[in-house]
């Protein structure tokens, strides 16, 4: 009897140990080239700058100070550095409108697809799978190709003699939403899709049977039904926009810039890779705060299932 | 008669899904549209030429960047599939054991962090290994992309893997295959669609990536997206249209047999 609970005991560790030794290549791979990496920007945020970029071996603060603060040149006094806090502010601001805009769109975008006939259902959602597998840069580029003074838009209103010289739409803020909206839109539509196929139309039709308008039944039965994916869309979108680096450097240009042009800023033409060490620290922190919002909301969800 | 009523309408979804469609697959219309343009700008259309597309094929940048992006993806995407494999088999269809959270946390974590914060760690890591080594080929690239596109390779196998009936494998076992045998004939098999799943969301995710190969790469090690976002913060010619139409039929290619891979599950 205990000879046989022994031996299911060194079966079930012999089973977990070949199961790590399975798992161990790619638990390797990633600690070498995606995770251990980010513990030596730990590092670096905390020492000085070298003078060709790189580090110099000494602790520092400053990389950290100089992400809200700047020193005076002339008399070494402190001051809010104002020109990184509008980066922050503009990258936190354009990723929330980015996020409410996709939602907005999304939404009834993925209650289209959700309410098709199975077999035609494939196909329009197909439809948002091919741009979703389609290049993001090659995406901003047809944003690029309407809006640029020698644009698409530009010289359709040029040759209806509408205006005499091209609107200014490329490099500004505008720009970059529009086109964050286009190429993190299947990002949205996706997980919202896969939390309302699986909609449960009696309880639609049972609002209906007691006299609920379809505004009220949209507002009371679907959306809180199909809530866990409207967050796992927003954390989707909101997330690489915050760090999004391909579609503000296009069609931001050099002035509009957001915390991911930043950060690249600080180890190219900046080297003051300190300072960008611990702006990308920043900017995971951000993110850190977004998907523990997340987990806590999805936790509070399922429990309210099983209760 | 008023229009007969469904529970399912919405007044007004129907016409923003509509626009969203719209709006998803003009811009890339014109793009496409503009790469066949005889003339240079965007203003008029002067007519059906394929001029843009000969220059792009007589551009011996063009051709080594986007022979070294195939390159680097398909290394990639295989380690990454072979890893993912072997990882799913490790976390699924078992009961919770210690440090299996932690395995998924620690698979999924490159989808978590911003691109940028892995671009800016892997400049800082491979730049020291740089100077200690003096290696500066292409297995920096291979590396990086290998650890991004496992947790996409992860996905479908894992999904695969949970859906798939555990009988066949003890029959086999009962019927004295060795551990070997019934992964080889009986698991293997069923789980190849997944596999093949795995494979080609890598290779595409691989083949797509802007910003850690622009952090990473080493002078003259530019991919096709690289070489294409420089060209394009310098000057916009069609010939930028040409290559993103060809780059646009070979994704919108590999997403169609991913579709009917991933249909003949059920």
């Amino acid at each position: 009897m205990t000879d046989a609970v022994a031996t299911v005991e060194t079966e079930k560790t012999r089973d977990i140990r070949k199961r790590w030794l399975l798992s161990l290549p790619a638990l390797l791979i990633i600690l070498a080239a995606a995770s251990g990496p980010l513990l030596i920007v730990v590092a670096y945020s905390f020492l000085t700058p070298g003078p060709y970029g790189d580090v110099v071996w000494q602790p520092s603060l400053d990389g950290w100070i100089n992400v809200f603060l700047e020193k005076d040149i002339f008399d070494d006094t402190l001051s809010l550095a104002s020109a990184h806090i509008s980066i922050f502010v503009r990258s936190v601001v354009l990723s929330l409108v980015t996020t409410v805009l996709t939602l907005a769109i999304g939404f009834p975008t993925a209650y289209f697809i959700a309410t098709r006939r199975e077999t035609t259902r494939e196909l329009w959602l197909l439809l948002i799978t091919i741009p979703f597998w389609t290049n993001l840069l090659i995406r901003t580029f047809a944003i690029l190709e309407i809006i640029r003074n020698e644009g698409l838009i530009n010289g359709l209103l040029l040759r209806a003699g509408l205006i005499a010289k091209p609107l200014q739409m490329l490099f500004t803020d505008g720009a970059i939403l529009t086109g964050m909206v286009y190429v993190y839109l299947p990002l949205m539509v996706l997980p919202l899709y896969a939390s309302m196929e699986k909609l449960d139309f009696r309880l639609v039709e049972a609002g209906y049977d007691l006299y609920a308008t379809p505004f009220k039944v949209l507002r009371r039965i679907i959306i809180p039904l199909v809530k866990p994916g409207i967050i796992a869309g927003s954390i989707l979108v909101f997330i690489p926009a915050l760090g999004a680096y391909v579609t503000p450097s296009i069609l931001g240009g050099g002035k509009n810039l957001m915390l991911g042009n930043l950060i690249e800023l600080q180890f190219g033409q900046g080297r003051n890779w300190p300072l960008g060490s611990a702006l990308s620290i920043a900017l995971m922190l951000i993110v850190m705060v977004a998907l523990l919002f997340y987990v806590r909301n999805a936790g509070s969800q399922g429990s309210r299932q099983h209760g | 008669m008023a229009r007969s009523f469904s529970v399912r309408r919405q007044r007004g979804f129907t016409t923003i899904a509509m626009v969203c469609f719209a709006a998803l697959y003009l811009p890339i219309a014109v793009l496409v549209f503009y790469s066949f343009n005889a003339g240079e700008s965007l203003a008029s259309f002067d007519g059906m030429s394929l001029r843009w597309f000969e220059k792009a094929f007589q551009n011996q940048q063009v051709i080594d960047a986007s022979l070294r992006s195939l390159q680097i993806a398909s290394i990639a995407a295989v380690i990454a599939t072979i890893a993912a494999t072997m990882a799913a088999l490790a976390t699924t269809r078992t009961e919770p054991y210690r440090g299996l959270t932690m395995k998924y946390a620690f698979i999924n974590q490159p989808l978590m962090i911003p691109e940028i914060v892995t671009a800016v760690a892997l400049l800082i890591f491979f730049a020291r290994i740089k100077i200690w080594t003096g290696y500066s080929g292409l297995g920096y690239l291979v590396a990086a992309h290998t650890a991004f596109c496992i947790p996409f390779a992860y996905l479908p196998i894992r999904a695969r893997l949970e859906n798939m009936d555990l009988t066949l494998e003890k029959a086999a076992a009962d019927l004295y295959a060795t551990p070997w045998n019934a992964f080889r004939y009986v698991t293997l098999p069923l789980l190849w669609p997944g596999i093949l799943a795995g494979f080609m969301l890598a290779f595409v995710i691989s083949l797509d990536d802007v910003v850690i190969t622009e952090f990473v790469k080493s002078a003259g090690q530019d991919t096709l997206p690289t070489y294409m976002l420089g060209q394009i913060r310098r000057s916009i010619t069609p010939e930028m249209n040409a290559i993103s139409t060809l780059f646009l039929g070979l994704s919108i290619c590999v997403v169609i047999v991913f579709f009917v891979v991933n249909r003949n599950r059920a």
